[in-house]
């Protein structure tokens, strides 16, 4: 009986399907992804049963960290021509009495992440060189009666994108105290509809333990 | 001498062949590798969920609107305390008895955000209610009823809208408590499948009530009576 020989040296794989399956992959998730904005604040939201996904456009988002400072966030829009996040800067330093400069605003609409910046120090933080610098200046919205810019805000972008609604943003640890003094100065404004972003989670109910 | 020249061409082309380099992919498959475990990590895969809640109006000039008056019968308040705590109380205080000195008081239920706290308490109150939608969620999944997923929900906002038998459930808040609370007791509503709820300021006596119960010291102001 011939006996079996078994090649002696290990075999070569040929590994160039795999580089086109990864390629295949890459390419659709290089597609279909965006890329997750670096929030100011770690925000670890609560859970509720809640399916409905969040809108992509025409939201103003409300960042509420744990120690007490707000961060707002606004969309450019469904469409590039739209360009909602410099008019919405524009008109609020019209308001404040601060002119900015075509540059400043095009950084404000790259600028995707949610900003806690008073509109005083705007300017300064547009032109930041670094990033040190900006999470420096990030020291929430002021929201005190004597100088509401939150409301302000909240003001400008309804006159800019009439569509847009409003959702929150908080971290469980949030004290309620701060996430009633926004609600209410969304209230003020007229803004009676939130969103309230969570997390998803699963709970079942057993009917027959109810039913006893 | 053909047939050697033939030999040789045979023999030249095999070594042409040999010579084709074989590239060691493996490099490459790492890279890639590496670029989409980054990308996997860095993006957004499941897409944030949102919960929608409607506050009652502001009533901007009370000599003009008036609050809407509903059954104390039906009435459950539920109020957020510290500490992830939860009271409940049936009714409402009526104006002579927290307006006496010192304030009649009723006694509030301590519960928590367990499955056997708020929920089976509200769940008894909704009985009838929750066994409707339940009753119709099931013949829907299991085929009976043959309905198109928009008009389920409707139905099951009918059923909710049809209610006059439910709680009806105010959410009070203490400044003590925290944003995690007031999601979880709304997302209760929703798994409890309450028709009518709403979140509504907390009233001075109602911060004493739960200040009292929590045992800390009261921050009521008496201006605020």
């Amino acid at each position: 009986m011939p006996k079996i020989r078994l090649p002696k040296s290990s075999p070569h794989i040929d590994m160039t399907p795999m580089v086109d399956l990864f390629c295949v992959v890459l390419i659709f998730l290089m597609l279909t992804t965006t890329i997750r904005q670096p929030e100011p604040a770690n925000v670890d939201t609560p859970f509720s049963i809640s399916e409905t996904p969040l809108p992509d456009f025409n939201i103003m988002t409300f960042l509420l960290a744990s120690d007490g400072k707000v961060f707002i966030n606004f969309d450019n829009g469904s469409d590039t021509i739209l360009k909602y996040r410099p008019k919405i800067l524009a008109a609020m330093g019209e308001r404040y009495g601060i002119e900015f400069t075509d540059v400043e605003l095009r950084t404000f609409e790259k600028q995707k992440s949610s900003m806690g910046i008073p509109i005083g120090n705007m300017k300064q933080f547009l032109n930041a060189k670094d990033n040190n610098e900006r999470t420096r200046l990030q020291v929430g919205i002021p929201m005190d009666s004597t100088d509401n810019q939150l409301s302000n805000w909240i003001l400008v972008a309804r006159q800019v994108n009439p569509n847009i609604r409003a959702t929150i943003k908080g971290d469980s640890n949030t004290s309620f105290e701060m996430v009633e003094k926004v609600l209410d100065i969304l209230q003020d404004r007229n803004v009676n509809r939130f969103n309230l972003i969570t997390s998803l989670e699963a709970v079942k109910i057993n009917l027959e333990e109810i039913q006893q | 001498m053909a047939q050697v020249i033939h030999q040789s061409q045979v023999r030249g082309k095999r070594r042409a062949k040999k010579q084709v380099p074989h590239i060691d992919m493996t490099p490459m498959v790492d890279l890639m590798c590496l670029l989409i475990v980054f990308f996997m990590l860095t993006t957004a895969f499941s897409k944030a969920k949102v919960m929608e809640i409607v506050l009652p109006e502001k009533i901007k000039d009370p000599t003009k609107q008036e609050a809407p008056k509903i059954s104390a019968s039906r009435t459950v308040n539920v109020l957020l305390g510290p500490d992830d705590k939860v009271y409940v109380y049936p009714g409402a205080v009526k104006p002579e008895e927290y307006s006496a000195n010192p304030p009649i008081l009723p006694p509030l239920t301590e519960t928590d955000f367990s499955a056997e706290g708020i929920r089976s308490i509200l769940l008894d109150r909704n009985k009838a209610l929750f066994r409707k939608i339940n009753d119709f969620n099931a013949e829907v999944i299991s085929g009976r009823i043959e309905i198109s997923q928009d008009s389920a929900k409707s139905m099951v906002a009918q059923l909710k809208k049809d209610d006059d038998t439910g709680p009806i459930v105010l959410i009070k808040a203490h400044k003590l408590a925290n944003y995690g609370n007031f999601v979880d007791i709304l997302d209760e509503m929703n798994i409890c499948g309450i028709a009518r709820y709403s979140f509504v300021k907390i009233t001075w006596y109602e911060e004493l009530m739960v200040e009292r119960a929590a045992g800390i010291a009261s921050t009521a102001t008496a201006s605020a009576r």
